[in-house]
């Protein structure tokens, strides 16, 4: 058991001008979750503070938000890892609307820009299209993602221009683009081959080291780039 | 606000999308989720779909049938489980066909494993039978229907939570539901409501359930008079990480990992000794239970071991790493060198709104459809799991009966008008939250949900008595009656999580309630109930389904039966 300081940036629009910060003090276990601490604050001393949260394992991606600096999800993090002050803000690049609940709207909205769908207009056969495992493993990493929101609020780029497609739609047109399965690869990079498209990626790399799942979202990112230069995915 | 669509799906799901994906081009379509929609908890399903494609070996729908059934344990409406066997494989070429991800076998085939209660032959001996993407099926199948609810240009409200139904003139008329961004109260009316909204797990202190999991459309359900069916039929899954409760999925037994005591015995041998760590669920989980209580828990404690180091790297890293990557976060155990603690968790609702094999619901012993309104996914009982569920047996229950229901409800708008909307339609809804938001300090709902969660666990979990679940009883009155008085701290409009909480709150209390009264009347044990001072299964006086109907006096659940549909299997001793 040990006492933490969690100092979290608050804002409520139907009362506040400007965030300000509150602080908390809460009792905690080592193998407990920052989602606890902050259910714990809710539940016994604050019932205002406010963000969203559901499967508090990692999965489903609800609780990606800014602590001490990093993008994380607050149910993957246990205080044993954590030091005594935790400072928790809302992700930025989003807009705000309640303490830790940003707006994921736009982020959806981008996500659907890209064609997030397979794409084949063939007829489907009466069973299963065949998919080798290799050919499977070539889009493994995109599958993974959760639609947290953590690589596009850790990107400067988007900082600078919330306009621009974000590291995440890029790493599930990736997941398309590289399925042998799916024949829209030309219309997505064409969606892609843009200024606010796959270009303004600088290579920064946040979006990579803070992705909760671990995909290297910059390497997917580059071989998209790859695949706009060279005109061609490598599919079989 | 007020609006108007065909059809109303409440829930994001794999069924409430499946759902929306029969009705997006020929119907007006609305999806209300209190979540985005790949928040919604199929996300979190992880072992795979089931399905007999016979990929790896020879399968038959037939043998999935009975399995089904047997692992319902004789309660399953036998109609409805040979529609899920039957139409599992069609839909899971479909699922396919939209680009859902399977691991495959070396001639490109979607691959399959062993999975709990899934044999040839009519339980001859375990079969490769459940579909599976590495160990997070259910991610891919969210992530793809979701995909395709994109295509289809399907409209979603989302974080809208849903508090009322709506009926009149004896059919459904709309929901009304909270705008969390806003606290605003708007008005929906539709000719057709789609139930999805998923169990109740949070009824429950050590649960593999999301803290969405609330039983919202079962309590609203229970509210406006339609029963709730076996909702005493609540399983535990055996493999839960110690404490926390995160599910373990049943595929890294299915890939070969084993249960062991204290004294590194694989009990399961002992008690099931065709299937072993490959029993059902229900059966596993109370085996577990026992072994604790004979003190052959780990250092006597109340956990047992999941041993998966003979696996090997290769396997936990290709097709179980989300397994893995969980016991290395929240436990710091290394699965590949060490057992990882486990006990059971609340996991499942077998129960839940009674509906058809067409998701229609249906009120009373006879079957009588209350029209307009559909129910799919874990909310609804057809039944097709009777007192149990196979594992793999949910994601294909999502997308076959949530198709269904879909399918029937375009049907349904085209030959029906919309029912008026009663008079002040909103006025439950208002006067609900209004109570909420004025209490003066009394009742907190972290004091009430504890109190609930902690006793139903003890006294209306795997092992149950009539003393226990008495005992049960009288605390839900109690905790009905705090609840009235509870109060909250946040009095803002604008994202209100505390006032959904609450009314979270009493969604749970309900389907506590409803689940409790059929447990302490059903004087058996069957499938996931299990009374010690009933233990015996008695088909003479239980073969029947339970229904629930909230009573008119306070407190009151009054339950009355159904007969069960038997048609391929009659009722056997169930071993394995």
């Amino acid at each position: 058991m040990r006492t933490v300081t969690l100092k979290i940036k608050r804002f409520d629009p139907d009362k506040d001008q400007r965030s300000h910060w509150s602080e908390y003090q809460v009792e905690v276990e080592d193998n407990d979750r920052l989602l606890d601490a902050l259910n714990a604050i809710k539940w016994k001393q604050d019932g205002s503070l406010t963000f969203r949260r559901s499967c508090a394992h990692g999965v489903c991606g609800s609780d990606a938000m800014r602590i001490n600096g990093r993008n994380r999800l607050a149910c993957t993090l246990l205080m044993k890892d954590l030091p005594n002050k935790i400072v928790i803000e809302p992700m930025l690049g989003f807009p705000v609307i309640k303490d830790l609940v940003v707006d994921m709207d736009p982020f959806f909205s981008k996500y659907e820009k890209i064609k997030p769908y397979l794409i084949n207009d063939e007829p489907a056969p009466a069973t299963e299209r065949l998919q080798s495992p290799e050919q499977r493993a070539r889009f493994d990493e995109g599958t993974k993602c959760i639609l947290c929101g953590a690589c596009t609020g850790s990107c400067p780029m988007v900082w600078g221009n919330p306009e621009w497609v974000g590291p995440a739609s890029i790493v599930n047109a990736h997941r398309f683009i590289f399925d042998s399965r799916d024949q829209g690869a030309s219309e997505r990079l064409a969606i892609l081959s843009d200024r606010l498209g796959v270009w303004r990626c600088r290579t920064i790399f946040n979006c990579t080291d803070a992705c909760p799942r671990g995909i290297p979202v910059t390497d997917l990112i580059e071989e998209v780039k790859r695949a706009l230069i060279y005109g061609r995915t490598d599919i079989e | 606000m007020f609006y108007r669509f065909d059809v109303v799906i409440v829930g994001s799901g794999g069924a409430g999308l499946m759902a929306a994906m029969q009705l997006a081009s020929n119907t007006s379509v609305a999806v209300l989720s209190k979540v985005y929609p790949t928040r919604s908890h199929t996300g979190a399903a992880q072992g795979g779909v089931a399905a007999a494609l016979g990929n790896l070996e020879e399968d038959h729908w037939k043998w999935h049938m009975f399995d089904t059934v047997k692992g319902g344990d004789y309660l399953c409406d036998q109609d409805a489980c040979e529609i899920l066997a039957r139409d599992a494989i069609e839909a899971v070429y479909e699922l396919e066909h939209w680009g859902l991800p399977f691991n495959r076998t070396p001639d490109g085939r979607i691959d399959q494993r062993r999975f709990g209660g899934h044999t040839r032959n009519f339980g001859e001996a375990p079969v490769r039978r459940s579909c599976y993407a590495a160990d997070r099926t259910g991610h891919m199948i969210l992530q793809t229907m979701y995909q395709q609810a994109i295509k289809n240009q399907v409209r979603f409200f989302n974080e809208f939570l849903v508090l009322d139904l709506l009926i009149n003139e004896g059919r459904a008329a709309g929901v009304v539901a909270l705008e969390l961004r806003t606290g605003e109260i708007h008005v929906f009316s539709a000719k057709a409501v789609i139930m999805a909204t998923g169990g109740y797990g949070r009824v429950y202190r050590i649960t593999s359930n999301a803290l969405a999991c609330t039983g919202d459309g079962m309590a609203i359900a229970f509210r406006r008079g339609i029963p709730l069916e076996d909702m005493e039929m609540y399983q535990f899954h055996p493999t839960g990480i110690y404490k926390v409760g995160i599910l373990l999925s049943e595929a890294a037994r299915g890939e070969g990992g084993i249960l062991r005591n204290d004294k590194g015995e694989r009990f399961m041998e002992r008690y099931a000794p065709t299937l072993k760590d490959l029993a059902p669920r229900d059966m596993v989980s109370r085996y577990i239970y026992q072994e604790i209580r004979e003190g052959r828990g780990i250092g006597g404690k109340d956990y047992v071991y999941l041993d998966l180091t003979h696996l090997g790297k290769e396997v936990l890293d290709s097709k179980l790493p989300d397994v893995t990557n969980f016991a290395r976060t929240y436990l710091a155990v290394e699965p590949i060198t060490d057992p990882i603690p486990i006990q059971p968790t609340a996991h499942y609702a077998m129960g839940g709104i009674p509906t058809n094999v067409d998701g229609q619901v249906v009120i009373d012993e006879k079957n009588t459809v209350l029209p307009g309104l559909y129910a799919a996914g874990e909310v609804a009982c057809v039944s097709v799991h009777g007192a149990n569920r196979l594992g793999t047996n949910s994601l294909v229950d999502l997308i076959v009966f949530g198709r269904r229901a879909g399918k029937h409800a375009a049907r349904f708008v085209r030959e029906n008008d919309y029912a008026p909307l009663p008079p002040e339609p909103d006025g439950e809804a208002r006067a609900l939250v209004e109570r909420i938001r004025g209490n003066k300090a009394g009742e907190t709902q972290e004091a009430i949900r504890r109190e609930l969660r902690d006793n139903m666990m003890e006294l209306a979990g795997v092992i149950r008595t009539a003393e226990g679940l008495t005992q049960m009883q009288q605390k839900l009155n109690e905790l009905q009656d705090r609840y009235q008085r509870v109060c909250i701290m946040d009095k803002g409009k604008t994202f209100n999580t505390e006032l959904m909480e609450v009314i979270e709150l009493g969604f749970l209390l309900d389907c506590a309630t409803a689940t409790v009264a059929g447990a302490l009347a059903r004087q058996e044990s069957r499938g996931a109930h299990y009374r010690e001072d009933f233990p015996k299964r008695d088909d003479e006086h239980f073969l029947k389904h339970t229904l629930a109907y909230r009573g008119s006096a306070a407190h009151k659940v009054e339950l009355r039966y159904k007969p069960v549909v038997i048609t391929a299997f009659q009722p056997k001793e169930r071993k394995y």
